[in-house]
């Protein structure tokens, strides 16, 4: 008997298992091939503008992926430096030979976490409770709860040309029965798609052809435990290229063989709208004379190069042909072919917002079963059902994030309260706080809720509280000590305007010109970087803080007015049916979240607001 | 209910007096920023005498009755003000008060919260609800309404062109990667914001202009003695059968007599009665021309024919610049003195002999576009509350050129173009959602 079996052994089920374990319950992951445990099937990085910032959040709350990749590194930088710190973010390539393994390492070193191959073919259920799982070989194993995170193996098909076969990702066996039962449970069942472009030879690459694409010169870490595991100076630099007017005669000549458009008659899935195959590419934006691809290194250990943007779904021929139409690539050998995959996923709508389903008591899903795409949405899914359903067995109230506090909470509102149409990518402007929801204050935002649900260690906590100390005691330096016209000559090498009365060391930190490291020779202690780098942030965006903290303080009392859980809407008569109809299918937990519903509009939430009152 | 709320509780009617109510935790801090008294620590439902006042100039004189909560209709801190009415000066309280931090009562709210505070019990509430509910559809037309369509698509224009701009910004944050994606500059968004700001003052300088159409406009007749005013006056009523009335003007708005053709409505104001023009403006200096220029929406400067231009000519035609004026050359019967080459805005008439008096309101049609609106649809942004929300916008456009000019990076700039977006999606009834992600994606090519 287990506390927790985790169904999945990708980047949410780690995460999930991880979690769950570390809480001290009994758990167990089923995965179907141990050797795929956290596997990158897709790009070979971890990161992006967002994403970046989601894996600080992970780590912040105690989970693994940050600390994973940075030992994993082969390049990092940190995008969007120019263009404000509300959104930069950090990106890497991470090898997909050591993450797994590192990943596998920690599983394997983790108390009350045990890993077990095999396909689980049904949940197993007493009175609308999980009571644990079935195997494909009948095995039925018990469990207080059960978390699936199966990404895109439910019901997988993979699509090439006009072939469409059952097997999941690398040809791996795919999930046949589990989808099937959920929706027989009364999940509802969408049909998603995915591809993945298409993986080369490094030494049949000429990269003379191609603009080469450095890590950044500053060592950089996702955790905020800031170990350093690479060498900036050894860094594996990407290549960037362009397609040729022949790439794009091959693909308009040879449209009606792609799966997507022609091959195939039976597509069903939504395929993402980020990322779109180069076949949707070169139709859609017909005016585009050239589009970009990526030349990413997949690993140290072996020779594949990752073709970003190249992902298509043509026969293996016209594959061939597309490649060598390319710069650099003219004589390049494909060691693996680009495939779209179909898969099933539930409609996250009927999730809560702790990822436990509305519809079966201590069942939780995360991943791209909720229908997500990447790999860093999936890994913040699980372990937030990890937590979640640590804290349920625990008889404790879940961690719900809230827009204003996490990337985390606005992937998961958006994922109960609007549901998804196509694969979900976190994008920041998805997020209306994104000022505050920062890459560098990632922990300050989140480690008292990993140290209080148990992820986050004394001596890390310790750390962490000392920082908070610090960053208040440098502030108060910078606003106390004040600075005079005698500073006039020094200000003038900073090719700032000179002072013609005193100021406080914030305030001259305000202007653009000055930097925060052009101050601190006035301070009476030393501070991090790190530390400088919160002074300097408050004080030079102080305003724009401020409006952001207005707007979340507006939407407060909304987010905080609950809806009981069997609110009748069908006794609100004066409600319009559109809007009826959508809180029905959602129902939404505040009225906040009710808000932000389409079909909602201003007038159903006045008389909602007044039922709940009276 | 953390906001304050504001509305005209009253008709809307010239002469009337009209009542502004505001309730709210803000009420009383909230008009106490545009009385003429501190009222911040006074009793409970006392009444005191005093003045509106917009930066330091007296808007209307008015009677605030403070009456702090729970002891009242709506159990929160309730401000009412009894304005002299006239619909010019009612919306402008109205318009001030939403400036400063009242959110515009939505209809039945007043009612709405004294349910929600248990003043009043639920079948009187659910009667409250049915209204607003059957208003929805109503209330979401009029949003749309009050901006005339030609207000509307400009605005919505604007508004597109800002997306384009926000999703350019997007999609280099999102993306960063795509290097043949165009990066928005400083520039770009300049420009743009400039297009954008002065369309805002355009549609509130034609607002300005509908209002006058419907609430009259306020006229001066200035000019040296013997120019012929009052002989100019006479003929402009003598002819169109104007009615002559007295109407108890407001401190603001001293008019003294209004007449009126082809349905446009001239306020004379502080002509001190047409009675005794002459005498009086004989008595006007240049001073006094100067300040009833200040008020007036619009000019006639009447000049003679026959005489050349003096000193205090020149000074009134500098004040002039940036009003609407009509240069009246009248006397035309006379010999020629004056040397019109450097003046604008020329009418020549004679009133002796009712020459040309018609090119005297044709011009006024001209000045104020009378001609393009139709006098069934002066709508245009006639609300308080789309003012009040342009007026946010110019105030948003000029925190993305102090952002630009402080060197602020664009995630930070893009805060307040995307409140701008979200402003003009509010008065023209539109609403965040997904529109700017679709944009996004519809209009850049990324992915993986």
């Amino acid at each position: 008997m287990y506390d927790i079996i985790v169904v999945g052994g990708g980047h949410a089920g780690c995460e999930a298992a991880l979690a769950s374990a570390r809480c001290g319950h009994k758990t167990l992951l089923v995965t179907g091939n141990i050797s795929n445990i956290a596997d990158m099937p897709c790009n070979p990085s971890i990161g992006g503008s967002a994403k970046g910032i989601v894996v600080r959040e992970i780590d912040a709350l105690g989970g693994e992926m940050g600390k994973c990749a940075d030992k994993s590194l082969l390049q990092i930088k940190m995008l969007n430096r120019a263009k404000g710190p509300a959104v930069r973010s950090l990106r890497a390539q991470a090898d997909k030979i050591t993450y797994p393994k590192n990943m596998l390492k920690t599983l394997k070193n983790t108390e009350n976490l045990n890993i077990q191959e095999a396909f689980v073919k049904d949940i197993l259920t007493k009175d609308s409770k999980v009571s644990g799982v079935l195997l494909e070989d009948g095995t039925e194993i018990n469990s207080r709860a059960v978390i699936l995170t199966t990404g895109t193996y439910l019901n997988a098909d993979i699509m090439v040309g006009s072939t469409r076969h059952r097997e999941g990702p690398h040809g791996e066996k795919p999930s046949n029965y589990l989808s099937d039962n959920l929706a027989k449970k009364g999940f509802i069942i969408k049909r998603l798609k995915t591809g993945t472009p298409p993986r080369i030879q490094k030494s049949s690459i000429d990269f003379s052809k191609a603009k080469v694409e450095f890590g950044d010169s500053e060592e950089l870490t996702f955790s905020f435990d800031n170990k350093v595991f690479y060498d900036v100076k050894k860094q594996v630099p990407c290549h960037l290229i362009y397609t040729t007017p022949k790439t794009h005669e091959i693909i308009l000549n040879n449209l009606n063989k792609s799966s997507m458009y022609g091959g195939l008659d039976d597509i069903k899935g939504v395929g993402p709208r980020y990322c779109p195959s180069i076949e949707d590419k070169i139709v859609r934006f017909k005016d585009k004379e050239r589009h970009q691809l990526f030349l990413e290194p997949e690993s140290l250990f072996y020779d594949d190069i990752y073709l970003q943007g190249f992902s298509t779904s043509m026969p293996l021929d016209v594959q061939e042909e597309m490649v060598h139409s390319l710069p650099g690539l003219e004589k390049a050998k494909i060691l693996k072919y680009a495939y779209a995959i179909e898969y099933d996923a539930i409609d996250s709508r009927q999730l809560k917002f702790s990822l436990e389903t509305k519809i079966i008591e201590n069942l939780y899903t995360a991943g791209q079963i909720n229908g997500t795409s990447g790999y860093e949405e999936a890994a913040c899914q699980g372990l937030i059902a990890g937590i979640n359903a640590s804290l349920k067995l625990e008889g404790k109230e879940p961690l719900i994030l809230k827009r204003s506090e996490a990337y985390i909470g606005v992937l998961i509102d958006d994922l109960i309260t609007k549901g998804i149409r196509d694969p979900y990518r976190l994008l920041t402007s998805r997020a209306e706080y994104r000022l505050l929801l920062r890459s560098d204050n990632a922990d300050l935002r989140l480690t008292d809720y990993g140290y209080k649900v148990g992820l986050i260690s004394e001596e890390r906590y310790n750390r962490f509280n000392n920082k908070k100390m610090l960053i208040e005691k440098c502030m108060d330096e910078f606003k106390t000590i004040r600075i005079t016209p005698k500073e006039n000559e020094y200000l003038t090498t900073l090719n700032t305007e000179s002072l013609s009365a005193g100021v406080s060391l914030y305030d001259l930190l305000k202007r653009p010109e000055i930097e925060v490291t052009n101050l601190t020779k006035y301070l009476n202690n030393e501070y991090d970087k790190e530390i400088l780098e919160q002074i300097s942030l408050e004080a030079k965006y102080e305003g724009y803080i401020k409006k952001s903290m207005v707007e979340v303080k507006k939407m407060e009392k909304a987010e905080n007015t609950r809806i009981p859980e069997n609110f009748d809407y069908d006794a609100l008569h004066n409600l319009a049916s559109e809007a009826k109809q959508k809180l029905k299918e959602v129902r939404p937990d505040t009225i906040g979240q009710a808000q932000r519903i389409s079909g909602v509009n201003p007038a159903d939430i006045s008389i909602l607001t007044m039922y709940l009152k009276g | 209910m953390d906001d304050t709320i504001a509305a005209i509780s009253t008709a809307l009617g010239v002469g009337a007096i009209s009542i502004i109510r505001v309730s709210g935790p803000q009420a009383i801090e909230i008009v106490n920023s545009i009385f003429s008294k501190d009222i911040s620590n006074v009793e409970s439902h006392t009444i005191h005498y005093g003045f509106i006042v917009e930066k330091n100039e007296k808007v209307d004189e008015v009677l605030v009755s403070v009456m702090k909560g729970p002891k009242t209709f709506t159990v929160e801190d309730v401000i009412e003000i009894n304005a002299h009415g006239g619909i010019n000066t009612t919306n402008k309280i109205l318009e001030l008060l939403l400036v400063h931090g009242c959110r515009l009562a939505e209809p039945g709210e007043f009612t709405k919260r004294a349910f929600i505070n248990g003043r009043i019990d639920l079948t009187e509430a659910e009667g409250v609800m049915d209204l607003i509910n059957s208003e929805t559809d109503v209330a979401r037309k009029m949003a749309l309404n009050q901006v005339n369509g030609k207000v509307s698509s400009m605005i919505s224009n604007l508004r597109n062109d800002l997306a384009e701009i926000i999703s350019n910004i997007e999609v280099n944050i999102d993306y960063p990667e795509y290097e043949d994606i165009k990066v928005m500059t400083v520039q770009d968004i300049k420009s743009q914001i400039s297009v954008i700001e002065s369309n805002i003052n355009r549609i509130l300088n034609e607002s300005q202009n509908g209002e006058i159409l419907k609430n009259g406009i306020k006229t001066a007749i200035v000019g040296k003695p013997n120019v012929g005013k009052s002989s100019l006056l006479n003929r402009l009523i003598g002819e169109d059968k104007a009615i002559v009335t007295s109407i108890k003007g407001t401190t603001r708005d001293s008019v003294e007599a209004t007449f009126n053709f082809d349905n446009i409505v001239l306020n004379l104001i502080d002509t001190a009665g047409i009675r005794d023009t002459d005498d009086l403006v004989e008595s006007i200096g240049v001073s006094k021309s100067l300040k009833i220029i200040d008020e007036a929406d619009l000019i006639l400067f009447v000049l003679n024919y026959n005489e050349e231009l003096t000193e205090d000519d020149y000074t009134i035609f500098d004040k002039l610049k940036d009003k609407n004026y009509i240069t009246i050359i009248n006397k035309i019967d006379l010999k020629k003195r004056i040397d019109d080459s450097n003046l604008k805005n020329i009418v020549y008439v004679s009133a002796l002999e009712d020459k040309n008096i018609d090119d005297i309101k044709d011009k006024v049609k001209e000045l104020f576009n009378l001609d393009k609106i139709r006098t069934d649809d002066l709508t245009y942004l006639t609300s308080a509350r789309s003012k009040a929300i342009l007026i946010k916008v110019l105030e948003a456009v000029k925190d993305v050129k102090n952002g630009l000019d402080c060197y602020m990076p664009i995630d930070m700039i893009e805060i307040d173009l995307k409140n701008i977006w979200n402003l003009l999606g509010e008065i023209i009834g539109e609403s965040y959602d997904e529109e700017l992600l679709d944009q996004l994606f519809s209009r850049f090519c990324v992915g993986k």
